[in-house]
C-alpha cells in the first residue's frame, strides 16, 4: 500500500528544452504532498515523471532517480506500464471513458491487468465509489455511461477509478481546475479522507487548496522564459505559508509574484 | 453641428462631438460606446449575414433539388420502358433488350453481381484499411507517417481505368493459380465452387472484388486516419495512466472513438465500390450464364453493363431499360448512405 517517494536531482526534458532543473524532495507515505508555482515552472511535469508518464509525450527526456519505496523505477528493468499501474494518476479535466458505463469505468484498471471475476470487479466498483464519496449517487444507474454524470462527479469517478486498483501513491494534476466550488469543496474533503491509506501528490494553482489539504507544500518556480523550472523549496505547509525560508516563497505566496 | 454638440446620441458622430465638448465633460469618452449598440438593436442584419444565409440556403436546396431531379428523371425515362418489360424487372435473370417488340430484362444477377463484388472488396480492404489507419496514428513515427499518409491518398487518385488494366492484365493472371486451388479444395462452398467464366482469363468476380478492394482502400483509410487522429488527447491519457498497453489504449479509446467514423468511412468505401464502373467494365467477363453465388463467376454490374450498352442507348425503350437499372444502383447505394448515417447517428454519446 501506501509507499513513499524519493526523488534526486531530477532532470527532465522535451526535446532540446530543459524543463526541470535539478529536483530532489521526499515525499512520505499517508501525506499529501501539493506543488505550488506559476504556470510553466514545470510542476506537472514532475507530476508525470512520477509514474512514467513524461515520457509519453514525443522527444520527452528523463535523467536522475525516482524511488518508490526505495526502487527505481527508471530502472533499465522496470515495465512503465507496471509503474502506472501501481502509481494511479487522476487529470486536469475529468476523463472518464465516455463509451463505457460507470461501472466500467471504474474497474478498468482491473480489467487491464486480467481481472474478470464479475462478483470481484462489483466489488471493488462499490468501494471504490464508497471511496470516492459517489456511491450515493451513482448506485442507481451503475449501468449507464459515465459521461453522462456533472463535471464534479465525473471527477470523483476518475478519483475511483483510480483508487480502484489500490495504487501505492495517487498523482492528483490540478483536479479541481475545472470544477465549481461546491464539488472542488467534495474532493478537498476525499483528498483528506484518502490520505489515510495514500500517499497523495496534488499539483494545484490555489494556494487557498495547497494549505487546506497538504501537509507538505513544494514551491517550484521559473528564474526567467525559457529556463528550466526549479524547486525552490519543500517544507511543511504551515511553515511554506507562514514563515517561508526565501524570499521567491514568500513574494508568490503573498501574491508579490514577479 | 447643434445635434452633435447638444446630444451625442448617435452613432458615430460622438466622438467629433465630444471634442467641441461643451455638456458634458466626462461622459464623452464613454458616451459613443452605448448609442452604438442601441442603434444596432435596431437594424441587426447586416448585408453580409444576409448575403451568406442566401447562398447557404441556396445550396443545401440545389443539392436536394439536384438529387430529387435525377431520382425523377431516371423514372421517367425508366417508366415506358418497364411498361414493355415481358418478365418481372425485379426477380428475372433475363437480359435481353435487342428486339424492342419483345424486351425481357430482369435485375437480379446485376443485383447480386454487383452486392456480392462490393462486399467482397470490403471485407478485404475493412480490415486491411484499420490497420493501416493505426498503424498511422499510433504506431508509426510522425516523420513517416506523413508522407506515408500522402501516399495512400495518391493511391485514391490513381484513375479507375489503370486499375481496371492493371486488374486484368496484371492482377488477373497472378490470382489464377490462387483460383484454381481455392476452386479445387474448397469448391464444395458455393462461394469457391467453379464458376461460369474461364479462371484463366481472370475476369471473375474474384479478381474485380480484389481490384474493388485497392481502390476503396484509401477512402476507408483516410477517413478513419482523420476519425483517430483526434481521440481525445485526455482519454489516451487516462488509459496510459491506468497501466494500458500500447494495444489496450487503442482498445479502450481509439476504437471506441473511431467506431462510427470507421464504420461510415466504409460504408463511403461501399458506396464507391457499388459505383465502380469502368474497371469492373474492363474486368469482368461477359456470361450467358446465371449468377451461382461463386466468386469464380463473371457477370455484370450494374454501371458495367450500362456501361457496355452505351451502343444501343439511340432506342429510347431499350435505353430506358437500361435507366430503370440504373434507377435501382440509385436506390442501393442511396440505401447504403442511409445505413451509413444511421449508424453515425447511434453514436452520438461522444459529442
Amino acid at each position: 500500500m501506501a509507499k513513499r517517494i524519493d526523488v534526486k536531482d531530477l532532470n527532465l526534458f522535451y526535446g532540446k528544452f530543459h524543463a526541470v532543473d535539478g529536483v530532489s524532495l521526499a515525499v512520505p507515505p499517508k501525506n499529501v504532498t501539493a506543488f505550488i508555482g506559476p504556470s510553466g515552472c514545470g510542476k506537472s511535469t514532475v507530476l508525470r515523471s512520477l509514474n512514467r508518464m513524461h515520457e509519453v509525450a514525443p522527444g520527452a527526456r528523463v535523467e536522475g532517480t525516482v524511488l518508490l519505496d526505495g526502487e527505481d523505477i527508471y530502472a533499465s528493468s522496470v515495465d512503465p506500464v507496471q509503474v502506472r499501474r501501481t502509481i494511479g494518476m487522476v487529470f486536469q479535466r475529468p476523463n472518464p471513458f465516455p463509451t463505457m458505463s460507470i461501472r466500467d469505468n471504474v474497474v478498468a484498471g482491473l480489467k487491464l491487468a486480467g481481472e474478470r471475476n464479475k462478483k470481484k470487479l462489483d466489488e471493488v466498483a462499490e468501494r471504490s465509489l464508497r471511496g470516492a464519496n459517489l456511491w450515493n449517487e451513482v448506485k442507481d444507474r451503475l449501468d449507464r455511461p459515465g459521461g453522462g454524470l456533472s463535471g464534479g462527479q465525473q471527477q470523483r469517478l476518475c478519483i475511483a477509478r483510480a483508487i480502484a486498483v489500490q495504487p501505492d501513491v495517487l498523482l492528483m494534476d490540478e483536479p479541481c481546475s475545472a470544477l465549481d466550488p461546491i464539488s472542488t469543496l467534495a474532493i478537498e474533503d476525499l483528498i483528506t479522507e484518502l490520505k489515510k491509506e495514500y500517499t497523495i501528490v496534488i499539483v494545484t494553482h490555489n494556494m487557498q487548496q495547497a494549505a487546506r489539504v497538504s501537509d507538505q507544500t513544494a514551491f517550484f518556480n521559473l528564474l526567467g522564459v525559457g529556463q528550466p523550472g526549479r524547486l525552490i523549496e519543500v517544507d511543511d505547509t504551515e511553515k511554506i505559508f507562514s514563515n517561508p525560508s526565501q524570499k521567491a516563497t514568500e513574494d508568490y505566496i503573498s501574491g508579490r509574484f514577479g | 453641428m447643434n445635434d452633435r454638440t447638444v446630444a451625442p446620441r448617435p452613432a458615430g458622430t460622438g466622438s467629433t462631438g465630444a471634442r467641441e465638448g461643451v455638456p458634458a465633460p466626462r461622459p464623452d469618452s464613454e458616451a459613443p460606446i452605448p448609442p452604438t449598440t442601441e442603434a444596432e438593436k435596431k437594424t441587426v442584419v447586416r448585408p453580409g449575414d444576409r448575403i451568406f444565409a442566401g447562398l447557404a440556403t441556396g445550396s443545401g436546396i440545389f443539392i436536394v433539388v439536384l438529387i430529387a431531379a435525377i431520382g425523377i428523371f431516371l423514372l421517367l425515362q425508366a417508366i415506358p420502358s418497364l411498361a414493355l418489360d415481358q418478365v418481372n424487372f425485379l426477380t428475372s435473370r433475363e437480359w435481353s433488350t435487342g428486339d424492342v417488340s419483345n424486351m425481357r430484362y430482369g435485375i437480379l444477377d446485376l443485383l447480386l453481381v454487383t452486392v456480392v463484388s462490393s462486399a467482397f472488396a470490403l471485407i478485404i480492404a475493412m480490415p486491411i484499411a484499420l490497420g493501416i489507419a493505426l498503424f498511422l496514428t499510433q504506431y508509426a513515427p510522425r516523420r513517416l507517417a506523413r508522407p506515408f499518409a500522402y501516399v495512400i491518398d495518391l493511391l485514391a487518385a490513381v484513375p479507375s481505368i489503370i486499375f481496371g488494366l492493371w486488374g486484368l492484365l496484371v492482377l488477373g493472371p497472378v490470382l489464377t493459380p490462387i483460383g484454381e486451388w481455392l476452386t479445387s479444395t474448397l469448391g464444395w462452398i458455393p462461394l469457391f465452387a467453379e464458376g461460369n467464366v474461364s479462371i484463366e482469363l481472370g475476369g471473375t468476380i474474384f479478381t474485380a472484388g480484389i481490384v474493388l478492394a485497392v481502390m476503396i482502400l484509401p477512402i476507408i483509410t483516410a477517413v478513419s486516419r482523420e476519425v483517430f487522429d483526434r481521440t481525445p488527447v485526455t482519454h489516451v491519457e487516462g488509459a496510459i495512466a491506468l497501466g494500458a498497453t500500447k494495444w489496450e489504449v487503442v482498445r479502450t479509446t481509439v476504437l471506441p472513438f473511431g467506431k462510427a467514423g470507421y464504420v461510415s468511412a466504409s460504408m463511403l468505401g461501399l458506396g464507391r465500390a457499388l459505383g465502380e464502373t469502368i474497371a469492373l467494365t474492363i474486368i469482368l467477363s461477359g456470361t450467358g450464364a446465371a449468377f451461382a453465388w461463386s466468386l469464380f463467376d463473371g457477370g455484370a454490374t450494374f454501371a458495367s453493363k450500362i456501361a457496355l450498352a452505351a451502343p444501343e442507348f439511340n432506342d429510347p425503350r431499350t435505353a430506358g431499360a437500361y435507366i430503370a437499372a440504373g434507377l435501382v444502383l440509385f436506390v442501393l447505394t442511396f440505401g447504403v448512405n442511409a445505413i451509413a448515417r444511421s449508424i453515425v447517428a447511434g453514436h452520438k454519446e461522444y459529442e
